[in-house]
């Protein structure tokens, strides 16, 4: 390996067709099939303002598919987002209710930031238990699932948790529904916080330890990289997530109960893979989480839109969409 | 081994076999002018092989020579783009997956197919269960995997849980499945990596008692002298391309080395150079015990190359890992020039300048569905940019030197790690290990499963590093790399170091000696 070394095959070959990573496509080519065939099936639903509003109710699970993206590249899941929501909202609602400080602004400042910090404990509670507890995640985060979702039903009694002051309602209102240069919030905040996301898994060295401990931790673990802090601060990363989406969602319906977020862990998971990600971890792909969450919103747009199916089977068919998902996702190895 | 199998040796052999002139036995499996090509890259053109009953036929060639994949497209494994497969001298698609075992092709290969937590007889008779009315008749299968294991005189319990076996036994195992399913034509793919050479020639009186009664095999392997000692006839194999078929008589590895690397092979090993006894030491070990290993004491100088020989087993690796901080310590000291090690602490033990490099590449060393830039900065992500941000110019730059530096071939940059041929593979974990620009340098099996050529550059990148004053440590089970590199070895047995040998002393009788525990003497 000294000076005699041939050079001829070092320079970069042209991009080719068959480089292309069809997993990583096949999101959006999706969302292309599905816009298509919304339009054809009812001529509102290409309309701007249609699209704007799917985007936007697709906010929550996009925030926290965004979490589970890294949780999942790092090959572990995370079964309590749904309840970790119920849970954080509930806490943020009752601090605001309490009164604790006058000035209504910066009430509404303070329990934010106190959603971000309850989201990322419960992140962490998961992490340490499954990294420190070396209990299988699937199992670790069903138990917590459990917790969070057993705490806001005590917190509420069985009943509701509702923000009571109308002064702060009208405050924090914007936070949902106010719109930016034409864009709604909502929409700003999922395109920011992606963008930050794919930043830290692309162009940093944190990101790089998720995939390589994803992929395989025993060769993270030889190179040097603390595989249980690279995990747990995934599932703290999964926290922060849930508690931005528990930002939006309080001021649009400022109140909780028992049964807030029931299902969106299948859905968070289910926009993950439909994004590309591989789910026994290794590969992330963020972009492709969101378009993936829009995807399951605009499928049950669709559905409401046309009177082929029942909306009452949008669950049905969200499930369906994450086998198929991964089905076309394994068959797309195969041929790459 | 019941009975032949149907259609064994009474078939007429179609006329377009070209290959069966002169034969002593009939060709049962062959391949003509088969191509393969993976995506765009073409692995193997037109080559033609053929494989006679009752012989053992030796594929060589250097890593990525096509070997492996001809050995694929053989067994069902891969089709062939293009040219034929012929059984019997007839036709036939094999069909993929293994399913050609129904045929009687087997395929031994070079990782297990074994689940850890069957019994031997159990994964005997796995998806072929003897049963009566649904229920397991347990006692035959039971006989019936005494008998196989019996017959290659191996003393594995029948009963025995394959996750409590040794590899070599594991490796046994597989044999023994393969023979169990009435093979008659059996590929092996680098079968004695594992074993002992007292396993290796159990294993090889077996084969060739199967050969006398009909049994074909294709052996696969880096290892000249099994070849010659082995094989009835050799072909060999040169960037996909068919280059020599031969019987093995009227070749000597000499000669098959310089088929394999189409050159001559100069010097494999590079000049010894002693380092002055009064050079500093950079790393002393003291009274070290892991699980395994027991009381290890030994220093090492600068500028050294220091060999560690000894069975599989014998708790090297264990030492080395523990040393490196990834193998937990029970006692003991390891200092670094005069910096005391914590235990367990890989990071410090990096930041002191230790690297450490896995014997077992593809499970501890490389990420193998990640790039090559991914791979090689991973374990130095530091260097190539501030504040966790990584910097894509600067990974560029160092891949494109590391290439250079270790002549790493690839026909496309953007390749993933699983897809490269293993001496490419070693060369980029060594590159990795490189990055952080050790002072010692533990590097263990340095040329496992990889061609001559490879392993020559790697002998002189090895011996040029301690030139520069680098300390290195080789671990390795093959004694000609462990003799042709080191000026001192060391020898362990069953935990132990039982031997430190120097200048004259070191030969193969001697270090055998040691690791037999026929000689033993007392270590400072």
């Amino acid at each position: 390996m000294g000076a005699n070394v041939t050079t001829e095959d070092q320079a970069e070959p042209k991009r080719r067709w068959q480089d292309v990573d069809l997993r990583a496509v096949a999101p959006f080519v999706a969302l292309a099939l599905l816009l298509l065939l919304g339009a054809m099936v009812n001529s509102n639903f290409i309309s701007l303002n249609n699209l704007a509003n799917v985007a936007t109710r697709s906010a929550f699970i996009a925030l926290i598919a965004v979490g589970a993206t890294f949780v999942i590249s790092s090959g572990d899941l995370d079964l309590s987002v749904g309840s970790m929501v119920a849970f954080v909202a509930s806490l943020m609602i009752l601090f605001m209710n309490s009164n604790a400080i006058a000035d209504p602004g910066m009430m509404i400042a303070a329990a934010m930031l106190l959603a971000l910090v309850v989201g990322a404990l419960c992140g962490l509670a998961n992490g340490l238990i499954t990294t420190v507890g070396k209990i299988e995640p699937f199992i670790a985060t069903l138990g917590t699932m459990g917790i969070y979702r057993g705490l806001t039903t005590w917190l509420s009694q069985g009943g509701a948790i509702t923000l009571q002051s109308a002064e702060q309602q009208d405050l924090y209102r914007p936070a949902y529904f106010g719109v930016i240069l034409g864009v709604p919030v909502p929409i700003i905040v999922v395109l920011a916080v992606t963008s930050v996301a794919a930043f830290v898994l692309y162009r940093m060295r944190y990101g790089r330890h998720v995939v390589a401990v994803g992929s395989n931790p025993n060769v993270a673990r030889y190179s040097g990289i603390k595989v249980d802090r690279v995990r747990t601060t995934a599932f703290v990363i999964q926290g922060v997530c849930v508690a931005i989406a528990v930002m939006l969602y309080v001021p649009r319906l400022g109140s909780t109960s028992a049964t807030t977020g029931i299902l969106w862990e299948l859905q968070a998971i289910t926009a993950v893979v439909i994004g590309g990600t591989a789910l026994k971890g290794g590969a992330s792909r963020v972009w492709g989480t969101i378009c993936g969450a829009f995807i399951l919103e605009l499928v049950g747009n669709i559905m409401l839109l046309s009177n082929f199916i029942s909306e009452y089977l949008i669950g049905a068919i969200q499930g369906a969409i994450i086998i198929i998902a991964m089905l076309v996702q394994r068959s797309l190895v195969r041929k790459s | 081994m019941e009975s032949e199998p149907v259609g064994g040796g009474d078939i007429v052999l179609s006329a377009r076999d070209q290959s069966v002139s002169g034969a002593q036995g009939d060709v049962v499996l062959s391949a003509q002018r088969v191509s393969k090509s993976f995506g765009g890259v073409q692995v193997l053109f037109s080559v033609d092989f053929d494989l006679r009953r009752g012989e053992i036929h030796a594929l060589m060639g250097e890593n990525g020579a096509g070997k492996s994949t001809l050995v694929k497209v053989l067994s069902g494994f891969e089709q062939p783009t293009s040219g034929e497969i012929l059984l019997d001298g007839k036709p036939v698609k094999l069909p993929p997956n293994g399913a050609a075992e129904a045929l009687g092709i087997v395929v031994i290969h070079q990782e297990f197919n074994l689940a850890e937590h069957l019994t031997v007889t159990e994964s005997l008779f796995l998806a072929r269960e003897v049963a009566h009315f649904g229920l397991l008749d347990r006692k035959y299968m039971r006989r019936e995997t005494r008998r196989v294991l019996d017959m290659l005189g191996s003393h594995i319990s029948e009963n025995a849980v394959i996750g409590s076996l040794t590899v070599a036994d594991k490796q046994m195992v597989e044999i023994a499945k393969a023979i169990s399913r009435d093979a008659r034509i059996v590929f092996m793919d680098e079968p004695t990596a594992v074993l002992s050479r007292g396993e290796t020639e159990a294993l090889f009186k077996q084969v060739r008692k199967l050969r006398d009664l009909g049994t074909s095999f294709v052996f696969v392997s880096h290892k000249l002298d099994e070849v010659t000692e082995l094989s009835d006839r050799v072909t060999v194999l040169r960037d996909g391309q068919w280059v020599k078929t031969a019987p093995t008589a009227l070749l000597d590895g000499e000669s098959i080395a310089q088929l394999m690397v189409g050159r001559e092979l100069s010097s494999l090993y590079p000049q010894k150079s002693e380092p002055n006894v009064d050079e500093a030491r950079v790393l002393s070990v003291v009274g070290l015990n892991t699980a395994h290993v027991r009381d290890a004491h030994f220093d090492l100088r600068r500028g050294e190359i220091l060999g560690f020989s000894g069975m599989i087993g014998s708790g090297r690796s264990e030492l080395m890992e523990a040393i490196a901080g990834l193998y937990p310590r029970v006692s003991g000291e390891v200092r670094i020039g005069d910096q005391l090690m914590p235990p367990g602490d890989i990071q410090a033990t990096k930041a002191a300048g230790l690297a450490y490099m896995t014997k077992d590449r593809k499970s501890k060393g490389l990420l193998l569905g990640s790039d090559m830039t991914s791979n090689l900065t991973l374990q130095s992500l530091d260097q190539h940019g501030r504040f966790g941000y990584l910097s894509p110019a600067s990974e560029r730059k160092a891949l494109a030197r590391a290439r250079r530096r270790f002549d790493i071939r690839v026909r496309d940059a953007s390749v993933v790690a699983g897809r490269m041929s293993g001496g490419n593979q070693q060369k980029l974990l060594l590159a990795k290990v490189m990055e952080i620009t050790p002072k010692i340098l533990i590097i263990d099996e340095p040329t496992r499963g990889i061609d001559v050529g490879t392993k020559q550059q790697i002998y002189h990148f090895i011996a040029a590093l301690a030139r520069e004053g680098c300390s290195i440590i080789v671990v390795s089970s093959e004694m000609p790399e462990i003799i042709g590199l080191c000026t001192r070895i060391v020898v362990m047995r069953a935990g132990r170091i039982v031997g430190v040998l120097e200048g004259d002393e070191i030969n193969e009788q001697e270090i055998m000696r040691y690791s037999a525990g026929l000689k033993q003497k007392a270590v400072a």
